[in-house]
C-alpha cells in the first residue's frame, strides 16, 4: 500500500519498460522494467551474471537494448552514445573509475564542458572555483588542483560524483561503489548518498553487501538470470528473504554432483601471504574433492590462485604436492608439477583468440605432442579431438579460430587446454561466468566427472548456487583472508553471504 | 626532496644546470649570456619541432615524418623564393606552413580514418615526402645565391637584441602553451592519450583529436622548413635527415611518455635545450661532433628507463589493516 | 537456448583441404603479383631474362631479406626492432677496425656475428629485462649503435679488407648461384621450419596473439622475446658481413634507412604489424617482389629515391587495402 502511494505520488526520473538484450548465445536481459524515483535510493540486487551490468550499460548508452523503451520525465529517449545518456542527465559511478589519472581533479570534473572566458579560452580560475564548490557539495574537502592519480579510490568516487553534479545529472548509478573502500570511507559515501537524495536525485545503488542495502536504500529490485524477479520497499522485506530471492531455485537439485570417496591430501598450502593482496592462507585439498572458494568480487581469490601457479610471487608460504615441497616460479613450472589454473578472464588470460582451436588446446602440452621440439600435427589433432569431444564442444572444425566460438564453447576449449596437460590439481576460476545454461551444465557435469576420476578440483565462484551445488567443502575469502570454512553438510546460502560480507550473526 | 625528484621539469632544469656547471669548470666563456643566447637560438628549430611532436605523442601516436616534412616544405619555400624573388617572405612562410599542415593532415587522416598504426603511417610518409623532394627538385640543390636576401635574412634579423629565430620559437612556445593549457583541443590531447576508453565516455572523438595533433606537428614542421632552409641558406633532398630521432629524443628526455597522456610544454622545451647544450658544448670540450648521435641514443634509453620506473603503477591493495567495525 | 545432445558430435579436423586454403591465402596473391612483375620485366627489357643479370639482381634483396626473416618473427610476436640497420653499421665498423689491427677473414666473420649478437642482447635485455617498449628502445639503440660507428669513423672509411673476405658478398657457390643467394634460400628454409614446424614458432604466434594467455599457458614469454632480439641481431651481423664484403668498404652511413625497407618487406609479406600472424613464404615472396621491382626500375633508369617513394606507398597501401576491403565487405553484408 505504501508502495502504491509512493508510485502514484511521484513521477519516475527514469523508467525502463520491457527491456531485452541478447548477446550471441546468451540472453542477458529479458523483458525488464524498472523505475527510479527522485529523492529515492533503489538497490539493485542479483548474483554475478544476473544482468546488472548489462542494465547499467544500457542506462549509460554503452549498449542499446534489442527491445523496450527508456523514458526520462515521461518522454521516450534513446541513448545511442555515452554522451547522449550524459546529456539526458544519467551518469554512472563505476567500481573502477572511468577518469583521467594524469589530469587535475578540477579538470576531471569539467572535461568537455569547461568554463571559458570571453576569448574562448578555458578559464582555470573559474574552473577551479566551480570545482571547489561542487566538491564541497559532494562533501569532499579536496584541493581541486591536485592530480587525480594521487587520490585513493574513495576520493576518485567523490570526484566522479562532483562530475555528475557538474552536468546536473538527475539519475546517478552507483555500481558497487563501496567494493574497494575502507570502513571510514564507506561511511563518508553513505553520507554523500544521503545528500544526493536530499537534492532530489534518483539513485540506483548496486551492491552485494546486505548491511549497506538495508542502511541506505529505500527500494529494492532483485534480478535473477536476466529477469526482474521482485521489487518493493526495503521496509517490507527481510535480509533472509532477499537472499532467497537472489539465489532463487532450490539449490543442489540441478547440479550433477557425484558422491565421490574423498582420498588422501594432494595439495597442502600453508602460511601463504602477499604484501598487498592476501595473507594467512592455509588449506588442504584432497583427492577427488571439489573445494569451493567463495567471496565477493575483489576478495583476493584470483590473486591468490595466480600466485599459487607462479604468475606473481608470494612473500611467504609453502606448497606441498603429494607430500613433496614445491617451489613454483612460473606457470610453466606449475604445469610441469601438475597444477593448472583456468583463469577467470577468458578473453584476456585464457583463450588465444587468433589461433585455431586445436592449437589452443595443445599449447601447454606441446612438449608431449611434439618430437624434439618439432611439431607433430597429427598428435595435436588427436589430443585436441580427445579433449574437446569429452567436453562436448560445438564447433565446425578444430582448425577454426577460437574467437569465432560462443563464450561457452570458448570456455570448453580453455578447460580442454588445461585438462590435456593431465594435471593432478585443476583450479577453475569462475568457470561458468557469462556463458549460456547449456554450456554451464556441460562444464558442471565434466567437473563432477573429473573429481570422480580422482582429480582434485578448486573452484573459485561468486555464484552461490554453483558453490553450493558443486563443492564438497567451501572456503570463504574476504579482504584477502580466509573468512570461513564450511563442510557440504552444513552449507547454507546465508552462512556464505554473511561470511563473505563480514556480517555478524543476525542482531 | 622526494617531491622535487618527482617533478620532471625541475629535475631537467637541475640536469641542465649541472651540465652547464661541468662545462663551465673548464670553459667559463660557455655560460656567458651572449653564448647562452646563441645556444638557445641554435636550438630554436628543435624546440619548435619538439612542441609538435609532443602533441602527437600525448595522443599515443608518433610522427616519424617531421624531418621529411620539414625538408619538403623547406624545399618548396626555397624554390618559391628562387622562382619569384619578389614574393613577400611572410607569404612564403605561410605557404610552407600550409604545405606542412597538409602533409600532417595526410598522416592524421590515415591514422584516423584507416586505423593504420601511427608508426607505419609515418615510416611510410617519411620516405614518400623525402622522395617527393627529389621529384620536385630533380635532385638539384637550391643554393644561397638563388635565394633572395630578404629570404635569408629574416631569421637572423635582430629584434631587441635577439634574432627573429629566437623570438619565433618563443612565440611558438607561447602559442602552443596556450593551446595545450587553455583550449578544449589541448586538454583533449591529454585525455585521449591518458585514457582513450574514458575519453569516449566524455564525448571526445579520439581519432579526430589525433588528426588535429598531426595537423599541429605538420604546421610546425612546415614553419621549421622555412627556418632551416633560410638559416643554412641551402635546400636539398637530405636536409635534416635523421633529425626525426632528435625530435623524439627531445620529447623523451623532456618526460613526455611514449605511452601518451603525460608531458608538458616546459618538458619538451627543456628536453630540446638539453640536447642543444650538449651539441653546442661538444666542440668546446673537444669531443668530436660525431659523438652527438651516440649520446642522443644513450640519453633516449636512459630517459625512457627513468620515465618507465616513474610511471609504474602501484597494484590494487586488497588487504586492509583491521579496522573497528 | 540450451542444446541437448546425448552423444558428442564429431568435429572434423579441418573443413578445407590444403589446396583451398592455399588458394585463398595472401601468399598466393603475392605469387601472382611476383609472376606478373617477372613477366612485365621480361617484356620491358630484353636484358632481364639473362641468368647472370637475374643473379646480379638478387643482391639488392638478399641481405635485407636475411634480416626480414628474423624481423618477421619479432613482429609476429608483437614487438619491433628498428635498430637493425645501425647494427649493420656497427658490426661493419668493428670488422673494419679489426682489419686495421691485422685480423684475417675467420676472425672478421666471428667479430661481425658477435657484434650483432651483443647488440641484439642489449635490445633484448632492455625490452624483456626492464620491460621497456621495443619501439622506443630500438629507436634509442638505432641512434646509439650508428652513433658509435660515427665516433669511430667520423667522415672516414675503412677499406683494405682481405681478398678472401670478398667471397661472402661477391663469391658464387655454383654457376650463377651466389653465396648470398644460397644463404638466403637456406635461411628461408631454416626460418620457415622454425616458425611453422617447431614449438618455438608456435610460442611466437601465441605471444603475438595474446601475451598474457601465452604466459598463463606456460610459455616463457620473456625468454622467447629475448631470443628473437638475439636472432635479429645475429641476422644483422650476418647481413653486415655480406654487405661489407660486397662493398669492400665501411662508412658509418652504411645501410642507412634499411630498417624501413626490412619492415616494409615483412609487412608486404603479409605479417600483421600488430603481431599474431604472418608466414615466412610470404616474406620470401615479398623479398622477391621488392628485388624484382628495384631491378626493373634500375633497368628503366629510375633513380633509387623514386624507388623509396614506391616502397613507402607500398607499405601504407599493403596495410590500408585489407582494411578498406574488409569495410567494403561489411558494408555489402549489411
Amino acid at each position: 500500500m505504501l508502495q502504491d502511494t509512493l508510485t502514484s505520488r511521484m513521477k519516475p526520473a527514469i523508467a525502463l519498460e520491457g527491456i531485452s538484450k541478447s548477446f550471441p548465445g546468451v540472453k542477458a536481459l529479458s523483458d525488464v522494467s524498472l523505475s527510479l524515483y527522485p529523492g529515492s535510493v533503489t538497490a539493485l540486487i542479483g548474483e554475478n551474471g544476473a544482468g546488472k551490468s548489462t542494465l547499467v550499460k544500457i542506462l549509460t548508452g554503452i549498449y542499446q537494448p534489442d527491445e523496450g523503451t527508456i523514458s526520462v520525465a515521461d518522454q521516450e529517449v534513446h541513448f545511442p552514445t555515452a554522451l547522449a545518456a550524459a546529456r539526458a542527465g544519467v551518469t554512472a559511478i563505476h567500481q573502477e573509475t572511468v577518469l583521467f589519472d594524469e589530469l587535475s581533479v578540477a579538470e576531471n570534473i569539467f572535461l568537455g564542458h569547461a568554463p571559458r572566458n570571453r576569448f574562448g579560452l578555458i578559464d582555470w580560475k573559474k574552473l577551479n572555483a566551480d570545482a571547489r564548490a561542487l566538491l564541497a557539495r559532494a562533501g569532499a574537502d579536496l584541493d581541486p588542483t591536485i592530480r587525480l592519480r594521487d587520490l585513493g579510490i574513495a576520493r576518485k568516487h567523490l570526484v566522479a560524483i562532483a562530475r555528475a553534479l557538474s552536468i546536473d545529472a538527475q539519475v546517478v548509478i552507483m555500481d558497487e561503489p563501496t567494493a574497494a573502500l575502507s570502513h571510514k570511507e564507506i561511511h563518508e559515501l553513505y553520507a554523500l548518498v544521503e545528500r544526493l537524495k536530499a537534492e532530489g536525485k534518483a539513485i540506483l545503488f548496486i551492491s552485494h553487501k546486505f548491511d549497506e542495502i538495508f542502511r541506505i536504500a529505500d527500494r529494492y529490485t532483485v534480478f535473477r538470470d536476466g529477469a526482474m524477479v521482485d521489487e518493493g520497499l526495503i521496509a517490507d522485506v527481510s535480509q533472509d528473504e532477499l537472499v532467497r530471492l537472489m539465489v532463487g531455485r532450490a539449490v543442489g537439485s540441478v547440479y550433477p554432483k557425484k558422491d565421490v570417496a574423498i582420498g588422501e591430501p594432494v595439495l597442502t598450502v600453508s602460511g601463504y601471504r602477499h604484501p598487498t593482496e592476501f595473507e594467512d592462507i592455509n588449506f588442504e585439498l584432497r583427492r577427488g574433492e571439489i573445494l569451493g572458494f567463495y567471496g565477493l568480487v575483489g576478495a583476493g581469490r584470483s590473486e591468490f590462485m595466480q600466485s599459487l601457479i607462479g604468475v606473481t610471487r608470494p612473500s611467504a608460504g609453502a606448497v606441498r604436492l603429494d607430500g613433496e615441497v614445491l617451489v613454483i616460479r612460473s606457470p610453466s613450472e606449475a604445469i610441469r608439477a601438475g597444477i593448472v589454473y583456468v583463469p577467470e578472464e577468458r578473453g584476456r588470460q585464457g583463450a588465444i583468440i587468433g589461433l585455431p582451436i586445436f592449437q589452443n588446446v595443445t599449447l601447454p602440452s606441446l612438449s608431449r605432442t611434439s618430437r624434439s621440439g618439432f611439431l607433430k600435427l597429427a598428435n595435436e589433432f588427436a589430443l585436441a579431438r580427445e579433449y574437446t569431444s569429452r567436453l562436448d564442444l560445438r564447433a565446425a572444425s578444430l582448425d577454426q579460430d577460437v574467437g569465432t566460438l560462443s563464450g561457452g564453447n570458448q570456455q570448453k576449449v580453455v578447460i580442454a587446454k588445461w585438462l590435456a596437460t593431465r594435471p593432478k590439481v585443476i583450479i577453475l576460476d569462475e568457470p561458468t561466468k557469462g556463458i549460456d545454461i547449456g554450456s554451464k551444465a556441460a562444464v558442471h557435469a565434466f567437473m563432477s566427472e573429473l573429481a570422480a576420476q580422482g582429480l582434485s578440483v578448486i573452484m573459485v565462484s561468486s555464484e552461490i548456487p554453483e558453490i553450493m551445488g558443486m563443492s564438497d567443502r567451501v572456503i570463504v575469502m574476504r579482504e584477502g583472508r580466509i573468512a570461513g570454512r564450511f563442510e557440504r553438510a552444513e552449507l547454507t546460502a546465508e552462512k556464505l553471504v554473511r561470511a563473505a560480507a563480514g556480517i555478524q550473526e543476525a542482531a | 626532496m622526494s617531491k622535487f625528484l618527482k617533478n620532471r621539469e625541475l629535475l631537467l632544469v637541475a640536469a641542465i644546470a649541472v651540465l652547464l656547471a661541468l662545462i663551465t669548470l673548464r670553459f667559463p666563456a660557455f655560460v656567458a649570456p651572449s653564448n647562452l643566447a646563441r645556444v638557445y637560438n641554435d636550438t630554436s628549430i628543435l624546440i619548435i619541432l619538439a612542441l609538435g611532436q609532443m602533441a602527437v605523442i600525448l595522443t599515443r601516436c608518433i610522427d616519424l615524418s617531421m624531418a621529411a616534412n620539414l625538408a619538403l616544405s623547406g624545399m618548396v619555400a626555397a624554390m618559391l623564393n628562387a622562382a619569384f624573388p619578389g614574393l613577400p617572405i611572410p607569404l612564403v612562410i605561410l605557404v610552407a606552413m600550409a604545405l606542412g599542415t597538409l602533409l600532417g593532415m595526410i598522416n592524421g587522416a590515415l591514422v584516423w580514418k584507416l586505423d593504420i598504426p601511427p608508426i607505419v603511417v609515418t615510416l611510410g610518409t617519411l620516405t614518400i615526402y623525402r622522395g617527393m623532394i627529389f621529384l620536385l627538385s630533380d635532385g638539384k640543390w637550391i643554393n644561397a645565391h638563388q635565394m633572395s636576401d630578404a629570404f635569408k635574412a629574416l631569421p637572423r634579423d635582430a629584434l631587441l637584441g635577439f634574432p627573429v629565430l629566437s623570438w619565433l620559437s618563443l612565440l611558438m612556445i607561447g602559442l602552443v602553451f596556450l593551446l595545450m593549457s587553455r583550449t578544449a583541443l589541448g586538454r583533449a590531447f591529454y585525455a585521449v592519450g591518458g585514457n582513450p576508453h574514458a575519453a569516449v565516455y566524455t564525448g571526445i572523438d579520439v581519432g579526430r583529436t589525433r588528426f588535429f595533433a598531426y595537423c599541429l606537428s605538420g604546421a610546425l614542421a612546415g614553419l621549421s622548413g622555412y627556418l632551416w632552409v633560410s638559416r643554412y641558406a641551402v635546400a636539398y633532398v637530405d636536409i635534416a635527415a635523421g633529425f626525426e630521432l632528435d625530435i623524439i629524443a627531445a620529447c623523451v628526455i623532456g618526460g613526455i611518455s611514449i605511452a601518451g597522456g603525460i608531458g608538458t610544454v616546459a618538458g619538451a622545451v627543456l628536453g630540446a635545450l638539453f640536447l642543444g647544450v650538449i651539441k653546442n658544448a661538444l666542440p668546446v670540450i673537444n669531443i668530436s661532433p660525431f659523438a652527438q648521435m651516440a649520446i642522443s641514443g644513450m640519453v633516449i634509453i636512459i630517459a625512457v628507463a627513468v620515465n618507465a620506473r616513474a610511471e609504474r603503477r602501484k597494484g590494487r591493495v586488497i588487504l586492509r589493516k583491521a579496522e573497528a567495525v | 537456448m540450451a542444446e541437448i545432445h546425448l552423444t558428442p558430435r564429431h568435429i572434423p579436423d579441418r573443413l578445407e583441404g590444403r589446396g583451398a586454403r592455399l588458394l585463398k591465402s595472401w601468399e598466393s596473391l603475392l605469387l601472382v603479383v611476383a609472376c606478373l612483375i617477372f613477366l612485365g620485366n621480361s617484356l620491358a627489357s630484353p636484358y632481364f631474362l639473362d641468368p647472370w643479370n637475374l643473379s646480379d639482381a638478387t643482391f639488392n634483396f638478399t641481405e635485407k631479406a636475411m634480416i626480414a626473416f628474423a624481423m618477421a618473427l619479432v613482429i609476429i610476436a608483437g614487438e619491433i626492432d628498428l635498430s637493425v640497420a645501425s647494427i649493420i653499421a656497427l658490426a661493419s665498423t668493428a670488422m673494419g677496425y679489426a682489419v686495421q689491427l691485422g685480423f684475417d677473414t675467420p676472425a672478421l666473420v666471428a667479430i661481425g656475428l658477435s657484434v650483432g649478437l651483443i647488440c641484439g642482447a642489449i635490445n633484448g635485455l632492455l625490452i624483456t629485462g626492464l620491460g621497456l617498449p621495443s619501439i622506443v628502445v630500438t629507436i634509442g639503440t638505432m641512434s646509439l649503435f650508428r652513433g658509435l660507428s660515427f665516433i669511430i669513423l667520423g667522415d672516414q672509411a675503412f677499406t683494405g679488407y682481405p681478398d678472401s673476405f670478398s667471397w661472402f658478398g661477391q663469391g658464387y657457390v655454383w654457376w650463377v648461384f651466389s653465396f648470398e643467394f644460397t644463404l638466403f634460400v637456406a635461411l628461408a628454409v631454416v626460418y620457415g621450419v622454425v616458425l611453422h614446424r617447431t614449438n618455438f614458432g608456435r610460442a611466437v604466434y601465441a605471444i603475438g596473439n595474446n601475451q598474457t594467455a601465452a604466459l598463463f599457458s606456460g610459455i616463457r614469454v620473456a625468454r622467447v622475446k629475448f631470443v628473437l632480439f638475439l636472432l635479429t641481431g645475429l641476422m644483422a651481423g650476418l647481413a653486415s658481413i655480406c654487405l661489407t664484403s660486397r662493398l669492400g668498404s665501411t662508412r658509418p652511413s652504411i645501410a642507412l634507412g634499411w630498417e624501413l625497407e626490412v619492415v616494409t618487406m615483412v609487412v608486404l609479406g603479409g605479417v600483421n604489424i600488430l603481431g599474431g600472424s604472418g608466414t615466412i613464404p610470404g616474406v620470401v615472396l615479398a623479398a622477391l617482389i621488392m628485388g624484382m621491382v628495384t631491378f626493373g626500375f634500375g633497368l628503366l633508369n629510375v633513380p633509387g629515391i623514386v624507388m623509396s617513394i614506391f616502397i613507402g606507398l607500398l607499405l601504407i597501401s599493403v596495410i590500408a587495402l585489407p582494411i578498406l576491403w574488409r569495410r567494403a565487405r561489411q558494408r555489402l553484408a549489411h
